[in-house]
């Protein structure tokens, strides 16, 4: 997995609650058995028309947003299906931190397992970087993981809260399979036990 | 020792790991697989060289791309990329040597109604599934939950998850339920009351004598909507009707192992006194026959109120609301009951089970549909086949109905069966979300009672009106 440590880049506004993963990834492009290239459909039915031309005012087809890293988002982004397809389509397109004031829970692991860092912010603190994002492509924010923070471009700082073990794997790039294989004699100290007590499981 | 909830009763029981900071792993008894989410996990096993560790506990089966006509046994019925996600997870399903439910199976169905029938599901269990609905085991007091692909391919791996525990949530619903109102109504009702993300953060247990008089079925439906209420899960602790439901199906466990699995289940409840982090309470007499109306399931209301404004909203909801109506093709205090309906689909994992059937048909019986198209999807071949010997099907025909073979069909439309633009579809199903019935495609979330008197009478409509 790819690491992600401290990223400086354009934000872009979302301000739209409860973007769900059916905007992110539409469903006829979970027909893949590959997790590559979902980047040029993200957002498709919002970002395209049905013969498939951009349209103009969607904000990742803007100029200044098309190179966009990061996403400001309404309340509870990413809820509906458990679709994984939804941060492929967002890392492959480039994003790979998104801020919200909430996020629904599948969505959440799903992030930190394609290095995407999605940071929950208080409302007021969305409220300023949403404001910041609307500036355009001068306006460039830094996430600082290992800091818990994100800052506006003109310097205005947010901390963060993140869970310890996500954020070691996270920083370091960690393979989360290789690391509970480790834990294999666990794992089967478990299941004699269970095997035991649980037998008709 | 401190009394427990029924959740923390589960997740006691299946932590094989827990590190210092609290992250677990935890140990999975059941892990369901389907077609879509599953080929880049088995991808990444054999890129690592990693076998499944519990191919015995993995059940496999197609459902979200699967045809819905006959003669789908045939590879050709299907466009070329679910042909391929289909021929990936027989593939999968032999090369790993897990259990499988191929199209050609009378068993195979949508893989949440396929795991309780065959007794998969078993109260105490934790189960997993790359796919939101996982929620719906909860019914049988299972630990039950989505995950991403990723999270697939751990559990394929490690049979365990990552986890940190989450907070638990009391949702009880008191007294009865007034005569047309059902479990499906009980769920959104409870969603247009937290919000879609009142759940957030918690596993929510569902109780109170609403929930008790409820059939498995019922208990299935409410839990299957956990998700859209954000819940991690969604759980109903297990009584005399639950061990009636398990026992005797062809994986629940038999003779000696059926009593000293009945002794462990009988202590699945939440210990008096113990400690919830919020608590939801609705009176089961408040709640009416809901619609949804907007493109987001807390977006419920009565059948009997009016289509609300935006400015009646707070905060982002105002131009969330904006942008739903219009989608929608509504106007602000139009009558929800005068709404006009195109398509009608009965069916997914909220409602393709047998009685959800029973109930649109007791509508039906003896009536034409006065909409373009309608459709009852059965969640698996066995409710099919049962519908059909108790006479359900040739009810459903005769009024009209299209008579489909079992798949997630028109609830997610990745197979062939979609709604068109501005097509407006009352639907069974769990999501309305823009576009998900088909592309522009409007939804309204609804009972299989509610689904069949829109049926009848060409608009959304007050079952209530039409109960005799």
């Amino acid at each position: 997995m790819d690491k992600f440590e401290k990223l400086t880049g354009i934000a872009a506004p979302l301000p739209l609650v409860n973007i769900d993963t059916d905007m992110i990834i539409p469903k006829q492009f979970l027909k893949t058995i590959k997790r590559s290239g979902l980047g040029a459909n993200l957002f498709d039915e919002m970002r395209f028309d049905r013969e498939g031309n951009e349209i103009a005012d969607f904000v990742l087809n803007q100029p200044a947003y098309r190179e966009a890293e990061i996403l400001v988002a309404g309340d509870n982004f990413g809820c509906g299906s458990s679709r994984e397809h939804a941060p492929w389509a967002l890392k492959d397109f480039g994003i790979k931190a998104v801020v919200s004031t909430s996020f629904a829970d599948i969505f959440y692991n799903n992030c930190f397992k394609n290095g995407i860092l999605p940071i929950v912010l208080p409302q007021e603190a969305v409220d300023v970087l949403m404001k910041d994002a609307e500036k355009g492509a001068n306006a460039r924010m830094t996430v600082d993981l290992e800091a818990q923070t994100v800052t506006s471009s003109d310097g205005e700082s947010f901390s963060f809260e993140v869970d310890s073990f996500k954020k070691h794997c996270l920083l370091e790039g960690l393979d989360d399979i290789g690391l509970s294989m480790e834990k294999a004699s666990s794992i089967d100290a478990f299941e004699a036990q269970a095997a035991q007590s649980r037998p008709w499981v | 020792m401190s009394p427990k909830t029924l959740y923390d009763k589960i997740w006691d029981a299946h932590v094989a790991h827990e590190a210092e900071d609290g992250t677990c792993l935890l140990y999975i008894d059941r892990h369901l697989v389907h077609e879509v989410t599953s080929p880049q996990a088995f991808e990444g096993l054999r890129m690592a060289g990693r076998k499944v560790r519990a191919p015995e506990k993995t059940i496999a089966v197609p459902d979200h791309n699967v045809p819905t006509t006959a003669g789908r046994e045939n590879p050709d019925q299907m466009p070329e990329d679910s042909r391929i996600q289909v021929a990936a997870l027989d593939q999968n399903a032999k090369d790993f040597g897990i259990h499988y439910y191929p199209v050609s199976d009378i068993r195979q169905g949508i893989v949440h109604i396929v795991g309780p029938e065959q007794g998969w599901t078993l109260p105490g269990m934790t189960v997993v599934c790359g796919d939101s609905h996982t929620a719906t085991h909860g019914a049988f007091g299972a630990l039950a939950h989505g995950i991403g692909t990723s999270e697939v391919e751990h559990v394929l791996a490690t049979q365990t998850l990552i986890q940190k525990k989450s907070k638990n949530m009391k949702v009880e619903i008191t007294g009865k339920l007034k005569p047309g109102v059902t479990a499906k109504d009980i769920t959104l009702a409870v969603i247009g009351e937290t919000g879609t993300a009142g759940g957030t953060g918690y596993v929510i247990e569902y109780c109170g004598e609403a929930i008790r008089d409820l059939s498995m079925e019922g208990r299935m439906t409410v839990c299957n909507m956990a998700i859209e209420g954000g819940a991690r899960a969604g759980l109903i602790a297990p009584d005399e009707k639950t061990f009636a439901y398990v026992n005797g199906r062809p994986h629940a466990p038999k003779g000696a192992q059926w009593e000293a699995a009945l002794d462990w289940w009988k202590t699945l409840y939440t210990d008096e006194g113990a400690h919830f982090d919020k608590v939801v309470t609705l009176k089961g007499e408040d709640i009416e026959p809901v619609v949804t109306w907007g493109t987001s399931p807390e977006d419920v209301l009565p059948i009997t109120a009016t289509v609300p404004a935006p400015e009646d909203f707070e905060g982002g909801k105002v131009e969330a609301a904006r942008r739903s109506i219009e989608y929608m093709g509504l106007t602000p205090g139009q009558k929800l009951s005068d709404i006009e309906i195109d398509t009608v689909f009965i069916g997914s994992c909220t409602n393709g089970r047998i009685e959800d059937l029973r109930a649109a048909a007791e509508i039906v019986k003896g009536k034409k549909i006065s909409v373009k198209r309608a459709m009852v999807v059965p969640g698996s071949g066995l409710v099919r086949a049962q519908a059909e010997e108790e006479g359900l099907a040739d009810v459903f025909r005769e009024a009209g109905f299209e008579w489909r073979l079992a798949g997630c069909s028109m609830c997610l439309a990745m197979n062939p069966d979609q709604l068109a633009p501005e097509e407006r579809c009352a639907a069974t199903s769990n999501r309305n979300f823009e576009g998900r019935q088909g592309y522009k495609g409007r939804t309204h979330l609804v009972s299989p009672a509610m689904a069949a008197a829109a049926a009848v009478t060409g608009k959304l409509t007050d079952v209530r009106e039409l109960m005799t």
